[in-house]
């Protein structure tokens, strides 16, 4: 199974923020997608799920276009950025709720409560989610990406607002699902985390697709072994040389 | 999409303002009743409240409601789900929320204090015009980028249908006395979901004087169920046509 | 109790010598209409009998038994008295024909005096009773149905024309042209009647004084009741009821002086009372309620006297056409005020004037109706109230009652 990119516009107005990207995604690639801000990465995480719809180009999951497409997201696993859920809702119900959708439209559904368990969600199920700390509506975003044992997990600055513990506890549960062969794809502003959870790196910059590849490629290259460093010097080198 | 709306509506009924907006009208409709001997009085009182407040709530707070729903909407088009199924039960959830508080908050004491033709038309129109609102106001958070510029939508549509159209109605009349308007005055109403909901209360109401308008086509359309049936199927026009608009451009929109 | 009744009769026309005929065919009861003497008593036995013009021309007393059919076949008339004290009671008139030179009727009454007609049924009839230049005669209980075509193709229930002293109880019209139609007709009374269903007026009423008209109920009819050219006449206690249409009234009074309109009911009429050319009016006690306009006082009244009415639930309590002057309202109660009363006095404090704004723009554009209860009108109401400019000076109650007036309950026989 892959995620395939062809040749993806999209424009927000005068501003296009993406330019002919073509990207392939592979089963057992940890992706990290970095780039300044604005430089496009949210945009095609939304792409990827539907929520923005390109200009043009075509986006295939498993060899199939999504466009109008919704039931290849039950493959899907995501964190968003920000998660604001209904604040009168207490988190069993939301958990309930995604059961409920999810319910049927897959055969042979599993359950993952491990991250639940991991950040002991249960003994806050009866809250309602208005009342949460950001750290907490994190966890139970968290909770959700991985409920449903998805073969593709999309993760948002996943380790963001969390306190030290529970951002390692949930890197190591990205850890262990990237060794089950699972696809990842990560934003964050934490090099280091990404440094120790992504295969692969994407680099954008100003819409367009800059850099993809293994990060010991990388490295290699740049004879460095920080990714911050290999960030940064890519920033100023302009990539002339780079591009091949 | 039918667990979906469970949700949603969950949600909002435990919402402060909902709970408030419909103990607000409980009160306004049963101290109208109480205070004033006669139901009729009542039932004008009532008529005011649902041709000005009414729709002023449903259309903010949908607006409101939309964009605070945002991120969850944003959530759920990231699940196995079609934009149909969230446009809709999100659109419905609301509509059942405010549906209820509206039911509880007129309806009940309507029906109860006066359960004849006028007060079931009553609450009745009330319930399309909160609906209507509703549509109203996922069209205008759908074609808007932000929630500032949603709710000035939401409310120069308010002000629009709700004062500014008679205004506007009356002045084209004044102008053109001197010409038979009755047809266009019909259309006029036509074309705003408040005026038909308050005709359709006239038509039970102030029939007497409806009556007393010459003209074949008022007497036609006032003393007949048509007229009644046009009104109602004009209101659910005014409901569905704003939503299925709406869910055209969500479908399409970029969250 | 009818054959007591009759059996009375029996002893009273024996000791009076007079003759009872009994006839069961139309050649014995033409028969008995010749040989008969006055005073004599003619029993018609129940059946079907084809009947054409008949004349009474002596005083007699028909008697239908069991109610008999007289049938005029759409051919003419069925009675026409030319005689005083002639009684005809228990008979069933049908099928009197129409035609546009001769108003024929189930009973015609010509130049006679104490006729009496009671307890008869007028079905399908042209006219159903009519009444010419005769004096003191009594139309009681009868059920009068017509069938209601053109205006002109119909004619009227009770029909009196220069007449003087008739007593109009306890009837039902319905069908016809005008239920009761009165012209030139002095000192008479009506009263317990119900006229409904009428293409044109459940009464109809000019140039006759003096008469009074009570307990009656007018209903459903094309345009309700008119008075018109008329003096000194008294209604009281009558029911005007959901007279609706573009020119239908629960009564239109038309040039009436010096007369009293008390104690009565006008529910859901398109104008409940019509007022044009009157002078000297007395109205008080009525009940003005859920009409579109209560009141409608053309700029030609004056010196009328609107007291101690209750307006409830009306669209427009009082509507005019112009500046009206001269006519005095007070202590009537308006549901529409809302001035408050700081003394206790039960009246309130500042006065009330009852036309709005917004029923004087329907006067000139009538199609801004649709406005209705809008916020547009409301707020020219307003400001009117705050600033009147449009609206007739004169026309106002300086002590409006704070409460419903307390008018004594109706009550109405059907």
């Amino acid at each position: 199974m892959m995620i395939k990119f062809e040749n993806i516009n999209k424009s927000f107005g005068k501003s296009e923020v993406l330019q002919n990207i073509s990207l392939n995604l592979e089963m057992g690639q940890s992706v990290a997608i970095l780039g300044p801000n604005g430089s496009g990465k949210t945009t095609l995480i939304k792409s990827l799920l539907g929520m923005v719809i390109p200009d043009s180009g075509q986006i295939l999951f498993d060899g199939k276009n999504i466009k109008n497409e919704f039931a290849y997201r039950s493959e899907i696993g995501y964190m968003p950025q920000i998660g604001n859920y209904p604040p009168n809702l207490k988190i069993a119900q939301l958990i309930d709720m995604m059961k409920d959708i999810r319910k049927g439209k897959k055969e042979g559904i599993i359950i993952d409560e491990e991250i639940i368990e991991l950040f002991k969600l249960k003994k806050m199920y009866q809250k309602p989610l208005g009342t949460l700390s950001g750290g907490t509506k994190q966890k139970v975003s968290a909770a959700l990406a991985f409920l449903f044992d998805p073969k593709v997990l999309i993760l948002d600055e996943p380790t963001a607002g969390l306190d030290p513990l529970a951002s390692e506890l949930l890197k190591s549960k990205i850890l262990e699902e990237k060794r089950k062969g699972k696809l990842i794809i990560i934003t964050s502003h934490i090099m280091a985390d990404l440094e120790e959870l992504s295969t692969h790196v994407v680099y954008m910059q100003e819409g367009k697709l800059k850099i993809f590849k293994e990060l010991e490629d990388l490295r290699l290259e740049y004879g460095e072994e920080r990714l911050g460093k290999i960030i940064a010097l890519l920033m100023k080198n302009n990539f002339s040389k780079i591009i091949a | 999409m039918k667990k979906t709306i469970k949700y949603v509506v969950y949600d909002i009924i435990r919402n402060r303002f909902v709970i408030g907006y419909t103990l607000l009208l409980l009160l306004l409709s049963v101290s109208f009743f109480w205070f004033e001997a006669d139901p009729n009085k009542g039932l004008l009182s009532l008529l005011n409240i649902i041709l000005m407040v009414i729709p002023l709530v449903s259309v903010i707070f949908s607006t409101i409601h939309f964009y605070n729903s945002y991120e969850f909407i944003e959530l759920l088009s990231a699940q196995p789900m079609s934009r149909r199924t969230i446009y809709f039960s999100q659109f419905l959830g609301l509509c059942f929320s405010l549906g209820m508080a509206f039911l509880i908050g007129v309806g009940l004491p309507t029906l109860i204090f006066d359960g004849s033709m006028r007060g079931l038309t009553l609450v009745l129109g009330g319930l399309l015009i909160t609906l209507t609102l509703v549509a109203i106001a996922f069209l205008a958070s759908v074609i808007t980028k932000d929630k500032a510029k949603a709710i000035g939508v939401a409310l120069a549509v308010w002000f629009y249908l709700c004062i500014l159209y008679d205004g506007m109605v009356l002045m084209v009349l004044v102008n053109m006395a001197d010409y038979p308007m009755e047809k266009a005055s019909l259309v006029f109403s036509a074309l705003n979901p408040m005026d038909l909901a308050r005709i359709l209360v006239l038509m039970q109401l102030d029939v007497s004087a409806l009556m007393g308008i010459t003209g074949a086509v008022f007497q036609n359309f006032f003393s007949s169920t048509w007229g009644v049936f046009i009104s109602f199927v004009l209101l659910l026009l005014w409901v569905i046509t704003p939503v299925f608009f709406g869910y055209r451009i969500f479908s399409k929109k970029d969250l | 109790m009818k054959t007591l009744f009759i059996f009375f009769l029996l002893i009273l026309s024996q000791s009076a010598f007079c003759k009872n005929w009994s006839v069961k065919t139309v050649p014995e009861l033409q028969k008995a209409l010749l040989e008969s003497k006055a005073n004599d008593t003619i029993l018609v036995a129940k059946g079907n009998y084809k009947v054409l013009n008949l004349e009474i021309t002596k005083p007699l007393v028909m008697i239908g038994q069991n109610q008999p059919v007289l049938d005029a076949q759409y051919k003419g008339e069925i009675f026409i008295v030319k005689s005083g004290d002639v009684s005809i009671s228990g008979f069933k008139f049908i099928n009197v024909g129409e035609t546009s030179m001769i108003d024929w009727a189930g009973v015609k009454i010509l130049e006679s005096e104490n006729v009496k007609i009671f307890k008869n049924e007028f079905i399908n009839c042209y006219f159903g009773v009519y009444l010419s230049a005769s004096n003191k005669c009594l139309i009681e209980n009868n059920r009068i149905i017509g069938t209601p075509k053109e205006e002109q193709t119909t004619g009227n229930g009770i029909h009196a024309w220069k007449c003087d002293s008739i007593n109009i109880f306890n009837n039902y019209v319905e069908g016809h042209r005008d239920g009761i139609y009165f012209e030139f007709v002095t000192n008479s009374l009506i009263t317990n009647n119900l006229s409904t269903k009428n293409i044109r007026y459940g009464l109809h009423f000019m140039f006759s004084h003096y008469d009074t008209y009570t307990h009656n109920i007018f209903k459903k009819n094309g345009a309700g009741v008119a008075v018109m050219y008329t003096k000194h006449v008294t209604m009281k206690d009558n029911f005007f009821d959901s007279n609706w249409g573009g020119s239908a009234y629960g009564i239109l009074l038309k040039d009436i002086s010096d007369s009293d309109i008390e104690h009565n009911l006008f529910n859901s009429n398109t104008v409940g009372v019509y007022m044009e050319g009157c002078s000297r009016l007395k109205m008080q006690d009525n009940v003005f309620q859920k009409n579109g306009v209560g009141l409608r006082i053309q700029a030609n009244c004056d010196e009328n006297n609107i007291h101690h009415n209750n307006f409830m639930a009306n669209t427009f309590d009082i509507a005019t056409n112009g500046s009206v002057t001269f006519n005095y309202l007070n202590d009537n109660y308006w549901d529409k005020y809302e001035g408050y009363d700081l003394d206790h006095d039960g009246k309130g404090d500042i006065l009330y004037r009852p036309v709005s704004l917004f029923s004087t723009l329907i006067e000139r554009m009538p199609q801004a109706m649709i406005l209705l209860r809008s916020f547009t009108a409301t707020l020219l109401d307003k400001i009117e109230k705050i600033i009147p400019s449009l609206t007739p000076e004169n026309l106002k109650d300086d002590s409006p009652s704070m409460k419903p007036n307390a008018i004594k309950a109706f009550n109405f026989k059907v």
